[in-house]
């Protein structure tokens, strides 16, 4: 609460100068035809996602040159509000150019950073991230067509919550190590379900196959079975110990890049480390918050255990981290 | 920028007269009409001919109360949580019945209710957005404490069943309620007309002040009162009176009452002759028959158009209109009466409201015409809905996601 959620204001407030251009003038906006294709010595792929009767879909137009897998052209056309429409442009755009292979790896958080007036100001409100979700899933889709698979094989893992790529095995793990109990906790530590919160709970925008309460209920579940074992099976604090310095900060450096960075990215931050320092029986990691982490209030609560947890999970229980 | 406001039915401009009525009550007449000087018997005049214009603005008896809120919500929540807590709570009852397509003040406080324990029945509409009477015939029982169902619905301007469904409620001992927020000043409302219990209503609908709304309760169906506290409005709900807003309703409602004629014949010519003219262009859709709606209102779809997407480029253009679809509202849900309808389900974000009022002006929708022509051509462009796809391509946009 506070002032802010009192007084309200309308949504398109909160878009930011480059969704509200793109709205009033999509620059990619169009369609290919197969003879446009064909002059270009291209393939055309044409891939639908979404429907009207959800509120927004997208149609994605592609000229593929088939020697080098490079997208030559790339266009849209979309049903949905404005956000719909901006995020669709901007997807449309980052693929240009790019190899089918590379465009796979555009997500919705890098259409969403795409679209930002400043690195640390959200593109659109949280609630209207799920229009950069569409744009990311009919890549796949347009992708998966090119190479004639299926879309799933594109996604490594299950994503919980798609607005912020929260994947389940984070989610298990960062409700088992913090023992989380409510949905608003498991959104503090790792932003799942702070967006457009199909993923809280069924009934939301979207149907899921799995909720955030389902991974809560999980866990009690588990605990009542008295399984509930505090990662002591996944800590080899041994090896940490026995490691060099450069072989720590290269361990370190592992697991902030696979477990850490990503959820720090989302809200425009990042983080570096800075030093390991041994301290009696401790290990101290000095790290130093970037971006929009660096005076951000729950730099020294809730993200911050978050990060202390996922390194004393994966390395040592010994660890402790300090920001400067 | 020429602005034009249609989004009437969410609020509308306080009549000047009203609002010079209003404005002695601010600075001159201060007075707290409960204490014992001259400065509070200040207040009398001005409240008691506020208070008159109120009863005579819905032909209320002088025996029956109508007590002044600070809103509409205010009134539908009174409504229905002191019947929760005097009939269901205690065990006399069980069972309330709202339509589907009740104000949120309505459904939400209906929802609480449930969850409380009580059985609740949603009554169904029909294909032309009109509450089914018959629904409420058959889930009526000897156990239901309150049916609530709305006067005329602020996104369609449906004109509801109310003196049906008073019948079937007086026939079986039931109390009645309706929210009317919508009827005043577009329909006659007589509340010794038909059988009627509350009826709920609210100033900033009808050209009067915002924070005023009001109760209309019979005699002998006096609710437990929702404020304590110094025992104005009879005990019935404490708080000072808002003095100029009493003053600023009962002129308000004097005038919707006045303009009433004009409203249902002149406003309801503007209103069909633009409608007609929007239902000129291709892939448009209208729920309900326009003489079972009010006089002021159309919710139309305009095919391949997502809501937001229209009220964007009209806003552009200074026009104010409204949608109760998708991506408009916090809560991403589709326009719950589109839904309700059970209207193609590719239309249910498509709807736009038009609502007049007696300010609008013929040059305004004229100029709105061509702003949504134009608008229409450009967001079409746009969609998906009208894109070219290649011969054999098998379109997945007819599928919801996952």
């Amino acid at each position: 609460m506070g002032i802010d959620s009192l007084i309200g204001g309308t949504i398109w407030d909160e878009y930011s100068d480059k969704v509200t251009d793109l709205m009033n003038n999509p620059q990619n906006m169009g369609e290919i035809t197969e003879e446009q294709a064909k002059e270009m010595g291209a393939r055309l792929i044409v891939a639908d996602f979404g429907a009207e009767s959800c509120g927004d879909a997208v149609r994605l137009y592609w000229a593929v040159d088939p020697k080098t897998d490079k997208i030559l052209l790339s266009k849209f056309k979309s049903f949905g509000c404005g956000t719909a429409i901006a995020s669709s442009d901007t997807m449309a755009e980052l693929c240009k150019d790019k190899t089918v292979d590379e465009a796979v790896k555009i997500t919705n958080i890098d259409v969403e950073l795409a679209m930002r007036d400043d690195a640390d100001t959200p593109a659109v409100p949280p609630q209207k991230m799920h229009c950069s979700v569409m744009a990311y899933d009919v890549i796949k889709k347009a992708a998966a067509q090119y190479k004639g698979v299926d879309m799933e094989s594109f996604e490594e893992e299950v994503i919980v919550c798609e607005c912020a790529r929260v994947t389940l095995s984070t989610l298990q793990e960062v409700i088992r190590l913090n023992d989380l109990t409510t949905v608003e906790q498991i959104t503090d530590y790792t932003k799942a379900g702070a967006f457009c919160k199909s993923c809280i709970r069924p009934g939301g925008h979207e149907e899921k196959d799995i909720y955030l309460v389902d991974l809560l209920e999980e866990y009690e579940k588990e605990k009542l079975a008295g399984k509930a074992s505090l990662g002591n099976d996944t800590a080899p604090a041994g090896d940490f110990a026995g490691m060099t310095i450069v072989q720590r900060i290269k361990a370190v450096d592992k697991v902030v890049d696979e477990n850490i960075r990503q959820m720090l990215v989302m809200d425009g931050g990042d983080m570096e480390i800075l030093d390991i320092k041994e301290n009696g029986e401790n290990f101290d990691i000095y790290i130093r918050y970037l971006g929009a982490c660096s005076g951000c209030a729950s730099s020294a609560t809730g993200t911050l255990f978050a990060i202390e947890n996922i390194l004393k999970e994966k390395l040592s229980d010994k660890i402790r981290v300090l920001p400067i | 920028m020429t602005t034009v406001y249609l989004d009437n039915n969410a609020t509308t401009i306080i009549d000047p007269q009203v609002f010079a009525a209003m404005e002695p009550y601010f600075v001159q007449k201060y007075g707290n009409p409960n204490s014992l000087h001259s400065f509070a018997s200040d207040t009398h005049p001005g409240i008691k001919t506020g208070m008159e214009k109120i009863y005579a603005g819905i032909n209320a008896n002088h025996k029956d109360s109508v007590i002044i809120t600070s809103c509409a919500t205010e009134s539908n929540n009174w409504v229905l949580k002191s019947i929760y807590f005097e009939q269901i709570l205690t065990g006399k009852k069980n069972h309330i019945m709202v339509s589907e397509v009740e104000h949120p003040s309505v459904i939400a406080t209906a929802r609480w209710i449930e969850s409380m324990g009580c059985k609740v029945t949603y009554l169904p509409i029909n294909n032309e957005g009109i509450v089914d009477v018959q629904a409420v015939r058959d889930n009526i029982t000897d156990k239901t404490a309150l049916v609530s169902v709305m006067w005329a619905n602020n996104e369609t301007g449906a004109i509801f069943p109310v003196e049906e469904i008073g019948d079937i409620c007086e026939e079986h001992g039931v109390l009645f309620h309706t929210d009317a927020v919508q009827a005043i000043g577009k329909l006659p409302v007589n509340v010794q007309g038909f059988n009627v219990d509350y009826l709920t209503f609210s100033a900033h609908k009808f050209h009067g002040p915002k924070g005023v709304g009001a109760l209309y309760i019979k005699k002998g169906k006096e609710l437990m009162p929702l404020l304590h506290g110094g025992s104005q409005m009879g005990g019935y709900r404490s708080g000072t009176l808002n003095v100029a807003g009493i003053v600023g309703m009962g002129k308000a409602i004097e005038a919707a009452v006045d303009a009433l004629d004009f409203e249902m014949t002149d406003i309801r010519e503007m209103r069909d002759d633009f409608e007609d003219e929007l239902l000129k262009i291709e892939d448009t859709f209208v729920v309900t028959p326009r003489n079972k709606r009010t006089p002021n209102t159309i919710l139309i779809s305009f095919r391949g158009i997502e809501g937001e997407s229209m009220l964007w480029d009209l806003n552009r253009a200074g026009i104010g209109a409204s949608t109760g679809s998708a991506c408009a509202s916090e809560d991403l849900e589709a326009n719950s009466v589109m839904e309700a309808i059970g209207a193609a389900e590719d239309l249910a974000h498509t709807a736009i409201r038009f609502s007049l009022s007696r300010y609008t002006t013929q040059e305004e929708l004229d100029y709105t015409l061509k702003v949504v022509n134009t608008a229409v051509i450009r967001l079409r462009g746009i969609s998906s809905s009208y894109a070219y796809a290649p011969e054999g391509h098998e379109s997945g946009l007819d599928a919801h996601h996952h």
